[in-house]
């Protein structure tokens, strides 16, 4: 079964990609890092190497990712998603990481 | 009447300056690109209101932005205008693709050891002469890429990193091919430089390279002096007539070169310091030069809290202090080495930014200076364009 899942992106990855708020987006079961990350590069092509490297697909360093108060951003690609962000209920956030003073 | 069109790449978004050909009142458009640090925007000067633009990001990497229209609207690459459009209009570019070619190979790390080559981001981009869908791209860590298709695909001319790549070393400010000199008499031919491996020259539209540094010296930065590669060159020019003769601001010392690059001699001469960051040419008098004397790799300022660019008539050696217009007290800002830049226009005009967000501009060579804006963010860089 396939699921909307809402991502919500940092400000200047919505301006890149031009769109206002939460994207939404639908991911084959089972949804994981990796899916959900393909599916919005697959969405938003313009998107691609500003959250993970090309190539190698590895998440930038000043980049995160979390969800229902969880950190996921040094789990493995092939983590599922929490039910909760798979049933739409909670957002899967990407997340410009605190940097600087 | 003739329009001028100034770049202004900052820290945090581009701004684009214009005035007519007085050069006195000036209109300021920006932030485009705001919050980005906007490394280098450059007009095709085969079709000037294509202009390109290295959009980067410590947390999101690069992108390549690109006008059709001088500057009012931009895309990424690769995007149609219909796909932008409505409320699912998305951009369909893929313009920030820049993946070396081939085994990434190593070069030399801080620590003497051997580091794979990073992109990190694009320094500078140096349209065709006479193509606007060809583009070079000089990016950290060094290395030079090509698109023949307006920015939507880059491909590494991956000859330049055989030229002893494994010897280069990256600055204080990284490892970046920094500038890139089109010939304009040969098509084949293009100089460029890297921070900290030196100048490079192909003959051959990029396949093979060859460092020409013979005749620089660096004392203080390398225990070879006169080491084939590993030079921290900061800037290179060129005058548009006379392709073969290149002036160069080194870490410390201002170069020139008669012969492509062969061989250098140093043209210092009386300035108050050798280290600086741009160097460039006046447009119509091909010995006439410019640099901003920096008090040392130390302390990143003017001497004495006084700015003060340099001419020489000479083509080096006897400079002189351009000072009407500019600050003479208490200014501790730095130009960094792509922030400097002439018109084309009869009296020459001189353009420069400083990291404190001033934009100076002389209508007169250098004579005298005007603000054509004082509170941006640290200038990256300026380029000008020449609208008839």
């Amino acid at each position: 079964m396939n699921g909307m899942i809402r991502i919500v992106l940092p400000y200047h990855l919505r301006t890149l990609a031009r769109v206002d708020s939460e994207v939404q987006l639908e991911v084959a079961s089972p949804a994981t890092l990796r899916s959900v990350l393909d599916a919005l590069e697959a969405r938003y092509p313009v998107l691609r190497g500003t959250i993970r490297d090309h190539g190698t697909l590895k998440r930038r360093p000043f980049v995160r990712f979390f969800a229902c108060k969880e950190d996921l951003s040094l789990e493995s690609p092939e983590t599922r998603l929490p039910d909760e962000v798979v049933n739409g209920v909670e957002p899967f956030l990407i997340v410009g990481a605190m940097a600087g003073g | 009447m003739s329009k001028i069109r100034v770049l202004v790449g900052t820290k945090k978004g581009a701004f684009i300056l214009t005035s007519d050909g007085k050069r006195k009142d000036w209109k300021v458009s920006g932030p485009h690109f705001a919050g980005w640090e906007m490394y280098h925007l450059k007009g095709s000067p085969a079709e000037p209101n294509r202009i390109y633009a290295s959009q980067t990001s410590g947390w999101f990497g690069q992108v390549i932005q690109r006008s059709n229209d001088g500057g009012k609207t931009w895309e990424t690459p690769g995007s149609r205008p219909e796909e932008l459009a409505g409320p699912d209009g998305a951009p369909k570019g893929e313009s920030n693709k820049f993946v070396y070619e081939g085994k990434v190979g190593t070069h030399k790390w801080y620590d003497g050891t051997q580091h794979p080559w990073e992109f990190k981001r694009v320094w500078h981009l140096e349209p065709s002469l006479t193509d606007p869908d060809t583009v070079y791209a000089g990016v950290e860590d060094a290395a030079i890429f090509k698109t023949t298709d307006g920015g939507k695909t880059w491909k590494e001319l991956s000859g330049l990193r055989s030229a002893k790549g494994h010897l280069w070393q990256p600055g204080a400010g990284g490892m970046a091919v920094h500038t890139i000199l089109l010939d304009p008499k040969n098509a084949n031919r293009i100089f460029i430089a890297i921070s900290a491996a030196g100048a490079f020259r192909t003959d051959d539209g990029g396949k093979t390279w060859k460092p020409v540094n013979r005749g620089l010296k660096s004392q203080y930065e390398l225990p070879d002096p006169d080491v084939e590669v590993g030079h921290c060159v900061h800037r290179i020019a060129m005058h548009p007539s006379r392709p073969e003769v290149l002036f160069m601001q080194k870490h410390w010392d201002v170069l020139r070169t008669d012969n492509a690059g062969e061989q250098w001699r140093e043209v210092s001469g009386n300035l108050p310091t050798d280290f600086g960051f741009p160097i460039d040419v006046h447009a119509h008098e091909p010995e006439t030069i410019y640099v901003v004397p920096i008090k040392s790799d130390s302390e990143h300022f003017p001497p004495d809290g006084k700015l003060r660019v340099y001419r020489s008539k000479t083509g080096g050696n006897e400079w002189e202090a351009l000072t009407k217009g500019l600050p003479q007290k208490d200014c501790y800002v730095n130009v960094l080495r792509d922030a400097m830049a002439v018109d084309s226009l009869e009296p020459c005009g001189v353009y420069f930014g400083t990291t404190g967000g001033q934009v100076y501009a002389s209508a007169n060579s250098g004579d005298a200076w005007n603000p054509i804006v004082r509170d941006l963010p640290t200038v990256l860089s300026v380029e000008v364009q020449t609208l008839r």
